[in-house]
């Protein structure tokens, strides 16, 4: 934490904010700057808020939480993707520069439809539990244990909220649209770890043994570096893409 | 296929490294160096120099780097909208890795030339390696341009390729990941460093050799020895 710089409070911060409503027909995507003055433990979906309370009541950012848990606010914050909520103002300069996250359909200003991308690719690389007699089995039952360090395994990687900070920070996936993403992969080795997953490497294969999947990745690293969750991605992706090589 | 464009790198790499420790035996001197072209020849255990194997290492070389070009292209920018794509995300991004391998695209692009000419001039010239024989190509022949576009293109190229190569295959623990990786960048660049300081200093001195040499280009070196026999010394 030691080279965050930390800056004195008392400074105008201005938020260039790119507005584009798509739905609207007479709607230009442009840049439209605010002042907000900045106060202390700022964080951008503060200053967002208040621009909204006070100065722009259209614009449209989402949010849910406030504490970095949903993966609502991700944006691109001065060319980089991240969480607003997780990101205090005074780690960034005076002049800050807000677009949606790409790769994303644009509902409108700073919000993406991230909801509907993840949608599809769990539809696409079926990120569920697959196991025979699953809709017959009894909820009421307790589930078979399993070992404390496998279920920590789990746990980290279900640490995923799925806001789409490393699909706007993959390079692969701005050029490839079908690209499942570090997210989608994430999730194939989560399950590929899962015991109640009956499916085969050969099967996981089926799903991600391409260039859309785990060898379309170039390894270029924005996914693990823009993660705000700090999840092994770049580890995950290497342990699947070994374990795909080894399907014949 | 990625596997396969894995291990042609890795083979290229190591093979460009070896090359430049032979190269660079010009720095021992024109003997230390013609002894080495001699063993690629097969004379020390021939008898006598047979340059055609040093063609059929290059033929090998030219096949991997055609097969490792050919297998990297499915993941460059297929089209404009690609290009504009990954450009405008690797300019906004100011991402270190994003950009490195921005560089093995126009470093691999540069070589496809660059490495393509000079394996075609070793293929078909074989027996025009030597003390003299390259210090002339390299000054009287102008290769000296070539080769130097083609010393930072190919040692930029093989430092990023390997530490990318590390980062997509290497079972590495999550824990210690991120503290291996910045040290596997660190070497990286020590790397590309000591091999583009080597090389340079072995082109100069090839540069040097050439310049004084180039009244009598084309005449072949004779070992130190032999010289110091005809002269009767």
């Amino acid at each position: 934490m030691s080279d965050i710089p930390v800056t004195q409070l008392g400074r105008t911060l201005h938020l260039q904010i790119l507005r584009h409503n798509p739905r609207d027909p007479d709607s230009e995507p442009r840049l439209q700057t605010f002042e907000v003055e900045e106060a202390d433990a700022m964080t951008l979906f503060i200053a967002l808020s208040e621009i909204r309370e006070k100065q722009d009541p259209s614009l449209q950012f989402d949010f849910v939480c406030r504490a970095g848990i949903c993966g609502s606010c991700g944006m691109i914050i001065n060319g980089r993707p991240g969480l607003a909520c997780r990101t205090l103002t005074r780690d960034l300069p005076d002049h800050i520069t807000l677009a949606p996250l790409p790769a994303f359909e644009l509902i409108g200003d700073l919000s993406v439809d991230t909801g509907k991308w993840m949608r599809g690719m769990s539809e696409h690389l079926e990120t569920w539990v697959h196991s025979q007699g699953l809709e017959q089995a009894d909820i009421d039952s307790l589930e078979e244990s399993m070992e404390p360090e496998l279920a920590e395994q789990l746990y980290e990687l279900e640490r995923c909220i799925e806001c789409g900070c490393c699909v706007a920070a993959c390079g692969t996936a701005q050029m490839r649209e079908d690209f499942s993403g570090a997210v989608g992969l994430n999730q194939i080795t989560r399950f590929q770890l899962d015991p109640r997953d009956e499916r085969s490497d050969a099967d996981f294969y089926q799903l991600v043994g391409n260039d859309a999947g785990v060898f379309g990745c170039m390894t270029l690293l924005g996914c693990e570096d823009m993660c705000p969750k700090d999840l092994p991605l770049a580890t995950q992706i290497a342990f699947l893409r070994r374990r795909m090589v080894a399907v014949r | 296929m990625d596997l396969l464009q894995s291990l042609t790198g890795l083979l290229l790499v190591m093979f460009i490294w070896g090359h430049m420790f032979f190269e660079s035996s010009i720095l021992l001197g024109k003997d230390a160096m013609l002894w080495v072209t001699r063993m690629f020849e097969g004379e020390h255990i021939f008898g006598k120099p047979y340059p055609l194997l040093v063609s059929a290492v290059v033929a090998v070389i030219f096949v991997l780097i055609a097969l490792h070009a050919i297998l990297a292209l499915r993941k460059f920018p297929a089209n404009y909208r690609q290009y504009h794509s990954f450009h405008r995300h690797m300019g906004a991004m100011r991402h270190t890795d994003t950009t490195l391998w921005y560089v093995q695209v126009i470093t691999g692009f540069a070589m496809f030339f660059l490495a393509g000419t000079h394996l075609f001039v070793v293929l078909v010239q074989p027996d025009n390696i030597g003390p003299y024989a390259s210090s002339d190509r390299v000054w009287t022949g102008r290769f000296w341009i070539l080769y130097a576009l083609l010393l930072v293109s190919v040692h930029l190229h093989a430092g990023i390729g390997i530490y990318r190569l590390a980062m997509k295959w290497w079972p590495l623990k999550a824990e210690t990941a991120p503290r291996v990786r910045e040290r596997l960048k660190v070497a990286m660049w020590c790397v590309i460093g000591f091999f583009l300081i080597l090389g340079s200093a072995s082109l100069l001195t090839y540069m040097k050799i050439g310049y004084d040499h180039a009244d009598r280009a084309g005449e072949r070196y004779v070992p130190a020895a032999a010289s110091a026999i005809e002269t009767g010394k």
